[in-house]
């Protein structure tokens, strides 16, 4: 704030703060006329509504220390997205941004549509922020540099850029609730007012609008980008407009109303002329002070009578005068009337895209002016609707009226509306600056009231006058929209997809997880074996038969082995085969001794022992024998398995030991025991100092296989455990 | 349960006598048979005696300290052993060693390497503990909790 003077003389204040050194990634901040103006729709808009909000949840409640916290987090990565230079950094506080506002909407946990709208935002914008990502890498590898002050000094071009700018473009649709993704916002006033106020004026919306600003100058004359941008902002503006007219809700119509001044915004900041720029930057100002206001008027009249419908508001009193001019005067600069800060950002545009400066201006400063007329006349709803239509009799509401703490903020909101209105000329300085950081060497922007009897002057008066009649037409118009509710909308898409989704998990899940234990069995012993089984056919020479017998005392072990291997495999009856399995790992232990491998044997019976302890004891849960033998034909395709498996396997071990090509690193090892890891036992030094850091992952991988263990057998077992655990406290005091 | 007096005391006689020789087992790990692991898991099969003899209650019998106590226990101490070294701004488990002069003992060889192995120990044993602790309960006595106590 401090050094915000020479910000607006054209001067740049940079950070840099080392962060990932090895992806080059730095905390590259960068603050600029432009990005001041966001900083202080941010702050500003911030200040207010965190005033706001402690009045409005003056009752307070469990959630409100969170939610303060969440809301002081948005604000926070919303400020990193206007100040980031590096892509990546400003990809980071933009996903920052969606998660809070994920958490944000769904703060009402409890209520499952509160839920279900956070689910909706999270994943519209969460995609479109992938999106982006992909875009920013495509982007900034085709630029050299991920520092956005760079690639827009000197944009790169090429199809990989167009493609990255398209999926950035995806990324601001969807952030902006541009159609056909916008149908997110509306749901997002599941919120609370206070979140809806900040989430609607200053931040998240506003963010997809501030990087298309950053590019658009850049890019905007690249074939593609016009079209699509200004296509899909003047569609949202139409849209949202005609969609606004039909709320009765008043949140609902203030969201819609945001939806089609974002397009507004998209068509200006999209079109990435100098003086369309600067009328952009003006309507941000405009929108987030009357936006904000309008929201927090919503939240009293919600919070003091219960409702925010229209149709069941009582008649206000004259104790509900502060709320009124609030309303008026906010909506007025909604509807662009003059002598408010949206006239003045309405006649820039018009001025802008008059002027032109590129093909299909004509067109779309008609939409413009269609969309701006739509505006006027949910303004006008709005303003109707609260103050003239209520005949809502039988309770008093003036006893209701907020408290001078209430109202203060959105009044402080609407002064910057009224000020700029009236005295435009305040606002040069700074949007000048926000101009020229947008558009180097633009001209200096002189903003008034009157500019004399032109053509925009003219086309605010066809916009007042085609608002006039929808209003005053209204019953007619409210017929025709009412077949709009047959159109289907982007939610009832959304959900659709949703479905599908969830319907296609589960087939798949279905197909691949049969729940057969044999089927699993067999699939990951087919899989183990077939890469082995490959590489041995095609690279491995017969080595040999190698010395069977070397060791007299071989003849026995391995005709035990074998044995129990066989029985093991044979018998019905579970215990028994699990004995049998002892048996073998018994005989394995024998086979190591005979080898002179004493830590293996020890190891090995240990092991042994324990593990048929252990089945035994899982064992007398299970049935006492196998269950009736499968048809032939499963047995024929077991057995095929268990073949190749073992034929593998053994074809395996006997050709490894022969196909060393490199010297064995168990030389290495032995040699290195002693003088390095200080023993002589070579297999303990390898696992508590060579190779210390596996072992500590598997003890690890050991510990949490023990709790899930200790979890899953205990599961349903729940007065016990809770008089288990009593007892241990007890009997660790 | 029925319990076998014969049984009963022979194992507890046993127990001990085996604790001492995984203890053993974990000393000279490093330079001769045994070490942190094949301790812990001879300290199981003392455990799996006890549980033969007298069922859970006897195995729980064995340690104040809730076995997922000990298992975190180790994993901690192996863990601190671990992360020592890069405290002082050498690699990972890069091992050190002290020697001393103990009067009517000799000398002692203690390497950094034996906390990282007692660490493991006690993860195994720990691990044995909730073995049965999951396991472990007579299954009779699981239809009619109300019968314990």
């Amino acid at each position: 704030m401090a050094r915000l003077g020479g910000v607006l003389d054209g001067g740049v204040v940079q950070e840099r703060v080392s962060w990932v050194p090895e992806l080059g990634i730095e905390l590259h901040f960068r603050l600029d006329g432009f990005a001041a103006v966001m900083a202080l729709i941010v702050a500003g808009v911030g200040v207010a509504v965190f005033a706001y909000a402690g009045e409005y949840f003056r009752a307070g409640g469990a959630s409100v220390g969170r939610l303060a916290g969440l809301l002081t987090l948005f604000a926070g990565s919303m400020f990193g997205v206007v100040v980031a230079d590096d892509l990546l950094v400003l990809y980071t506080c933009w996903e920052l941004t969606s998660i809070t506002s994920y958490l944000l909407i769904g703060n009402q946990h409890t209520d499952a549509k509160a839920r279900a709208a956070a689910l909706h935002a999270l994943m519209v914008t969460g995609a479109g922020g992938l999106a982006m990502l992909g875009g920013f890498v495509l982007v900034g590898q085709a630029a050299g540099t991920y520092q956005l002050s760079e690639i827009l000094a000197d944009p790169p071009s090429g199809t990989k850029v167009t493609a990255g700018l398209v999926l950035i473009l995806l990324g601001v649709f969807t952030k902006s609730a541009q159609y056909p993704f916008h149908g997110w916002l509306p749901g997002a006033m599941a919120a609370s007012t206070p979140v809806s106020a900040y989430l609607h004026s200053a931040t998240m919306v506003k963010a997809g609008v501030y990087l298309l600003a950053r590019l658009a100058p850049a890019f905007a004359t690249l074939g593609f980008w016009r079209p699509l941008v200004l296509g899909v902002g003047l569609v949202t503006m139409v849209g949202g407009g005609l969609r606004a007219l039909r709320q009765h809700d008043l949140k609902l119509l203030l969201a819609y109303g945001t939806v089609s001044q974002l397009g507004l915004l998209t068509v200006l900041l999209g079109a990435g002329t100098e003086a369309t720029v600067a009328a952009g930057v003006e309507l941000l100002v405009a929108h987030a002070a009357f936006k904000g206001a309008l929201f927090m008027v919503v939240g009293m009249l919600e919070r003091r009578l219960g409702t925010r419908d229209l149709r069941m508001l009582p008649p206000l009193g004259p104790e509900w005068r502060s709320v009124k001019v609030l309303l008026v005067i906010s909506a007025a600069s909604m509807a662009g009337l003059p002598l408010a800060a949206g006239f003045i950002a309405k006649e820039a545009a018009y001025t802008s895209l008059y002027e032109g400066g590129f093909g299909g201006s004509a067109a779309v400063l008609v939409g413009a002016v269609v969309g701006s007329a739509l505006t006027v006349a949910y303004s006008a709803r709005l303003v109707w609707g609260v103050l003239v239509a209520p005949r809502r009799e039988g309770w008093d509401p003036n006893r209701l009226a907020p408290s001078r703490r209430f109202t203060a903020p959105a009044l402080a909101l609407m002064g910057i509306s009224v000020l700029f209105g009236l005295v435009p000329g305040l606002g040069d300085g700074i949007v000048t600056a926000a101009d020229r950081s947008l558009v180097p060497g633009a001209e200096a922007v002189e903003l008034a009231i009157w500019h004399g009897f032109n053509v925009p002057l003219l086309l605010t008066g066809v916009t007042f006058a085609l608002g006039a009649v929808l209003v005053w037409r209204r019953r007619e118009v409210a017929g025709a929209l009412a077949a709009g509710q047959r159109v289907p909308s982007s939610s009832d898409a959304y959900f659709a997809l949703l479905r599908a989704l969830n319907t296609l998990s589960d087939r798949v899940t279905g197909l691949t997880q049969s729940g057969s234990l044999s089927v699993y069995a067999g699939v990951i012993l087919l899989t183990s074996v077939v890469l082995p089984a490959v590489v041995l056919v095609r690279e491995v020479s017969w080595p040999g038969w190698p010395e069977l017998v070397s060791v007299p005392a071989h003849v026995p072990v391995a005709a035990v082995l074998i044995g129990a291997a066989m029985a093991s495999a044979a018998i019905r009856r579970r215990l028994s085969a699990v004995l049998f399995l002892g048996v073998v790992g018994y005989g394995m232990a024998g086979l190591f001794v005979v080898q002179g491998a004493p830590d293996l044997a020890l190891t090995q019976v240990a092991i042994e022992t324990l593990s048929t302890v252990l089945f035994v004891l899982v064992l007398r849960h299970f049935p006492d024998r196998f269950e009736p033998r499968s048809t032939n034909r499963r047995r024929v395709v077991r057995v095929a398995i268990s073949t190749t498996v073992a034929g593998t396997i053994f074809a395996f071990a006997l050709l490894a030991g022969s196909s060393r090509t490199v010297e064995p690193i168990a030389d290495e090892m032995i040699d290195r025991a002693q003088p390095e890891g200080n023993g002589n036992n070579v297999v303990n030094v390898i696992l508590v100092d060579f190779r210390g850091f596996d072992t500590l992952g598997e003890i690890t991988v050991l510990a949490s296989a023990a709790i899930g263990m200790v979890a899953l057998a205990r599961a349903g077992r729940g007065a016990p455990r809770s008089q288990r655990r009593a007892e241990w406290a007890e009997a660790e005091r | 349960m029925r319990r076998l007096v014969i049984v009963d005391i022979s194992v507890r006689l046993i127990f001990h006598a085996v604790l001492v020789i995984s203890v053993y087992l974990l000393l000279a790990g490093h330079n001769q048979p045994g070490g942190g692991f094949v301790g812990g898991l001879l300290v199981g099969a003392a455990i799996a005696m006890r549980y033969a003899a007298g069922g859970i209650d006897e195995v729980r019998f064995i340690s104040r300290f809730a076995p997922w106590t000990i298992l975190g226990a180790g994993l901690l101490l192996a863990s601190v052993t671990a992360a020592i070294p890069l405290a002082l701004g050498h690699n990972v488990l890069e091992g050190s060693i002290a020697t001393w002069d103990l009067p009517a003992v000799g000398e002692v060889k203690v390497t950094s390497a034996l906390a990282f192995d007692s660490g493991v120990y006690l993860l195994v044993v720990g691990l044995v503990l909730m073995v049965f602790e999951a396991f472990g309960d007579d299954p009779e006595l699981d239809q009619g909790e109300g019968s314990r106590a």
